[in-house]
């Protein structure tokens, strides 16, 4: 078991003053579904996920790829590619569910209370349009703002996000920038009409380490500052422990384990959450050798009987290949997924004795 | 780098090009079989005449001197005497030049406002029935020959129904559009299928990008959403595909100013034919090759406009 | 990996293609109605009794009839012989115009793309000179210059139509010479001419072929245009273009004499731009 994550550097919450106390989670998921038609059959991308972000709290969701995490993303904003469709499920932004409502009353939600960012900002920003002009877009749109107002907020956005000499950069091409500060800028995007929740798609897997880590701390800064929740969706567990309070686990289109980020890593109760903390290389102490998950990623056409981890797993029993186990609730706010737990929490606790 | 070096430049790659215009429109006379001046002449050419198109044309002299004469020519705006009209055929094709620049205009112009909808509606239903539609026109489109539709329009708009003027330039500029709609409207008919079909590519492309996402999920409205972020991406490639076919659109021109009995240097091309007169026929190629590499460079002009990453490459 | 294994590569592909031709739609509609048109123009003397250029004239301008199945023209010649037998010649002179710049063009740009250097720039410079000049304006000027009829025609055409052939093929040997199949051929010391030749070459054209279904299709558009114009096909053959030249002075009162010859063409055109388009889905899977 590797050590302990370093230092997070999470936001305490909500920073309180003037906000009334909101009662119940800022955006909840339940039960949802997420279906591909194929050539090859029906995909099952999400199957049965919820999830809830607590007001002002940041919330990881981690996976390998093909496990569903950027699928429940766009399917919270509704930004799904055609050929995917929520076939039930509910989305409950502030209590409204959003699974409903057409794309006009969507449009309409999306910016003001509801953000993303992307992973892969070249790619994501519109290469012929002015930086400073997609950021203002959004209070355009939604606040009414007219163009020189639009613009001074555009600038105050990227002052904040740390974007050196505004004025002038507003005028850049997305292609004058690097990685890291084209990424400051979908954040800045994202935070342009002042949304409640901002979703982020691995917006950090694709910037070297340091610039990693800046981002990072900009984010748990503007969260802390604004109260600003996120859903943050990476593959890195490292990130995890950096940015969030809670984390979710989800494999095959399912979630499998889900708490409080330090007792999760600490001890992990599904046999692949602990392969995940195995197998994920910690910077500041290399102890244990790397121990990769054995198999690959299950079918999500036909996947396997029972619990879909089964194959992979050290663990596995008889039961494991005819039952699919449901996220059950353990004490103090962890929930998980497989049938023999204790086992998994044992060896864990073997691990870190050693 | 700049606009201006980046028009210099390309300014520069066309010298050697115009230069290779002149050697074929000079090697043009090379290819008459026989005595050049005979044939030009008709079989009752007399002796004399034949002499002076000798003298007067250099072709005693070796090929190379034959060559400078004709460039020296060229740069003093001396493009021969018409043998038909015994005027200068630069006074001549000079006066008739804005006609075809109008038609070559508008024809663009119609073509991009008939494709943009189009491909629009094929490439938003992707393999839906409207997209089947749109895709089996162009396959029409491009099998019509250009006279033909000219034909057709002219007897349907034209004399049946009285919209718009049979033939001719009209007067005025409102005269002017209403008299070369219909030959434009063909010119953009012949274009269409091409431009068409890469538009609807270069949706399809866009459409599918992650800025598109980035848009979406900031909540922008879809006619917004199209215009700024969809079209004006799209509409790159497709400036590019409009100027590789602008040889077509030019060519197109020629024969439909016959149809339409337009003042234009196509009409003009193709009397001079009918009149064996060569300097004429001459000139007007040469023109013509002028004409389309002067609108490739514009249309480079006009794609690192559009583009910025293109505009600051190294 | 010897000269052997390299053959073997070719064949297995072929056959894999083969296999499924008639599951793409474009491609069997267009073959379908190709093959009808041939038929139809090549079994002229089948479908009709008229000579094509017998003038009648008690009977001109006539309509539709038992005599005559689309009536006649102004000089009394049967119009539906006239387009089956204008439809051969039209047809036979494209389908032979498109195999000249097909074999110069593909010649020409396997040399540019393959030996590069400055044999690639001259040939590349005149392929810019060409092209710089409208396609017609190129065509009908050599016409001019040679005289009108069919060899003109050919020549011409081929003289402007090579271009862009030597594009394409040249495009597709600069990617398919750093294969390593080629590199493979080098160092067993084949020739250049034969990597050319049965290597490299079998691959790549392809493209041209697909480009030819398309460049046909211009080539009728061109031959019944310069025969509009009285430039191509000389009367008394019968050709689609002089007999639209020759319709359109009756267009208020017999339009079909146009309208019909036209028609064919665009018929035509499709049938052949199916089975191009048809060609390029089942060539280069997932480019529709």
């Amino acid at each position: 078991m590797t050590a302990a994550a370093p230092e997070p550097v999470t936001p305490a919450g909500p920073s309180g003053a003037g906000q009334p106390a909101a009662s119940g989670p800022v955006l909840e998921v339940r039960d949802l579904q997420v279906q591909i038609q194929t050539r090859r059959g029906v995909v099952r991308a999400v199957d049965g996920v919820s999830l809830e972000v607590p007001r002002g709290g940041a919330v990881g969701l981690v996976g390998e790829s093909g496990s569903g995490k950027s699928m429940t993303l766009r399917s919270i904003l509704g930004v799904l590619p055609p050929e995917a469709k929520i076939t039930s499920g509910q989305v409950l932004l502030d209590g409204t569910d959003l699974v409903p409502l057409p794309t006009s009353a969507l449009n309409r939600i999306r910016g003001p209370k509801l953000a993303m960012i992307f992973q892969e900002p070249m790619s994501a920003l519109n290469p012929v349009m002015r930086v400073g002009w997609q950021i203002a877009e959004g209070p355009q749109v939604h606040l009414g703002y007219n163009r020189s107002r639009s613009a001074e907020r555009a600038v105050e956005l990227m002052y904040r996000v740390g974007i050196p000499d505004p004025e002038r950069r507003f005028k850049a091409y997305p292609h004058e920038f690097s990685g890291g500060m084209r990424q400051r800028v979908m954040i800045a995007i994202a935070l342009s009409c002042e949304p409640e929740v901002i979703l982020c798609d691995e917006p950090t897997t694709a910037l070297d380490v340091t610039i990693q880590d800046q981002i990072l701390r900009l984010l748990a800064q503007l969260c802390s500052e604004s109260g600003v929740s996120l859903l943050f969706v990476t593959h890195d567990l490292p990130v995890v422990a950096q940015l969030c309070q809670e984390l979710a686990v989800m494999y095959g289109g399912q979630i499998v384990e889900r708490g409080p980020v330090a007792d999760v890593f600490r001890e992990p109760s599904h046999p692949y959450t602990l392969g995940l903390l195995r197998s994920a290389p910690d910077v500041e102490e290399v102890r244990s050798s790397l121990v990769p998950i054995p198999g690959s990623p299950p079918s999500l056409i036909s996947p396997p009987s029972g619990c879909r981890f089964h194959p992979r797993c050290s663990f596995a029993e008889q039961d494991c290949s005819e039952i699919d186990p449901p996220l059950r609730l353990l004490s103090s706010g962890r929930a998980t997924a497989c049938l023999h737990y204790e086992r998994c929490l044992e060896s864990a606790q073997a691990e870190a004795a050693r | 780098m700049g606009r201006m070096t980046f028009v210099g430049r390309r300014l520069l790659l066309l010298v050697p090009v115009a230069i290779g215009v002149t050697i074929i429109v000079f090697f043009m006379v090379h290819l008459i079989p026989g005595d050049p001046a005979r044939t030009i002449l008709g079989i009752h050419a007399t002796p004399k005449a034949i002499a002076i198109l000798h003298q007067e044309w250099g072709l005693n002299r070796p090929l190379a001197s034959q060559y400078w004469l004709f460039v020296d020519r060229l740069l003093h705006g001396n493009l021969g005497e018409s043998l038909y009209y015994t005027q200068p055929a630069a006074g001549l094709i000079w006066g008739r030049l804005p006609t075809t620049l109008w038609l070559i205009a508008y024809s663009a112009v119609l073509a991009i406002v008939i494709s943009i909808p189009l491909a629009m509606l094929a490439a938003t239903r992707k393999n839906g029935i409207r997209d089947h539609v749109v895709r089996v026109v162009p396959l029409l489109g491009l099998g019509m020959p250009s006279f033909w539709v000219g034909l057709l329009l002219q007897y349907s708009l034209a004399l049946t129904f009285h919209i718009f003027p049979v033939t001719g330039y009209g007067s005025g500029i409102a005269g002017h559009v209403r008299s070369m709609f219909l030959p434009s409207l063909t010119v953009a008919i012949a274009l269409a299928p091409v431009v068409i079909r890469s538009l609807r590519a270069s949706m399809l492309n866009v459409l599918g990008a992650d800025y598109i996402t980035t848009a979406r999920s900031k909540g922008v409205p879809g006619r917004r959403l199209f215009v700024r972020h969809v079209l004006r991406n799209a509409i790159i490639p497709a400036v590019t595909v409009l100027g590789i076919n602008i040889g077509f659109l030019i060519g197109g021109t020629l024969i439909v100013e016959n149809v339409f009995a337009l003042p234009g240097i196509g009409s003009l091309m193709i009397q001079s034919i009918f009149n064996r007169d060569f300097p004429v026929v001459q000139g007007v190629t040469l023109v013509f090759g002028v004409l389309v590499v002067l609108v490739n460079l514009l249309t480079d002009v006009a794609y690192a406009s559009l583009d910025p990453r293109v505009r600051f490459d190294r | 990996m010897s000269a052997t294994t390299l053959v073997t590569v070719a064949p297995e592909h072929a056959a894999r293609r083969k296999a499924q031709w008639y599951r793409v739609p474009a491609l069997l509609a267009g073959l379908t109605l190709l093959v009808i048109v041939l038929a139809m123009v090549i079994g002229a003397p089948l479908l009709t009794s008229h000579n094509p250029n017998v003038q009648d004239l008690n009977a001109i301008l006539s309509g539709p009839s038992g005599q005559h199945l689309l009536g006649t023209d102004q000089l009394g010649r049967d119009t539906w012989s006239r387009l089956l037998y204008g439809g051969r010649v039209d047809l036979q002179v494209a389908f032979i115009a498109v195999l000249f710049p097909f074999v110069l063009g593909t010649i020409l740009g396997s040399i540019a793309g393959y030996f590069g250097g400055w044999v690639d720039l001259i040939i590349m410079r005149v392929v810019d000179i060409v092209v710089a000049f409208p396609f017609y304006v190129l065509i009908i000027a050599l016409v001019f210059v040679l005289g009108p009829g069919e060899s003109s025609i050919y020549i011409a055409i081929t003289a402007v139509g090579w271009v862009a052939y030597a594009r394409i093929i040249r495009g597709e040997i600069l990617v398919a010479k750093r294969q390593e199949y080629v590199l493979a051929a080098q160092s067993a010391g084949l020739s250049n001419l034969r990597i050319m030749g049965r290597h490299l070459l079998p691959n790549v054209v392809t493209q041209a072929i697909i480009y030819a279904m398309s460049d046909i299709v211009q080539d009728i558009l061109a031959i019944v245009t310069l025969s509009y114009l009285g430039l191509g096909i000389q009367p008394p053959t019968p050709d689609w273009g002089t007999m639209i030249a020759n319709g359109q002075n009756f267009l208020t009162t017999h339009w079909q004499l146009t309208t019909i010859p036209g028609l064919a063409v665009v018929v035509t055109g499709l049938a052949l731009s199916l089975i191009g388009d048809g060609l390029a889905d089942l060539l280069r899977p997932g480019q529709s």
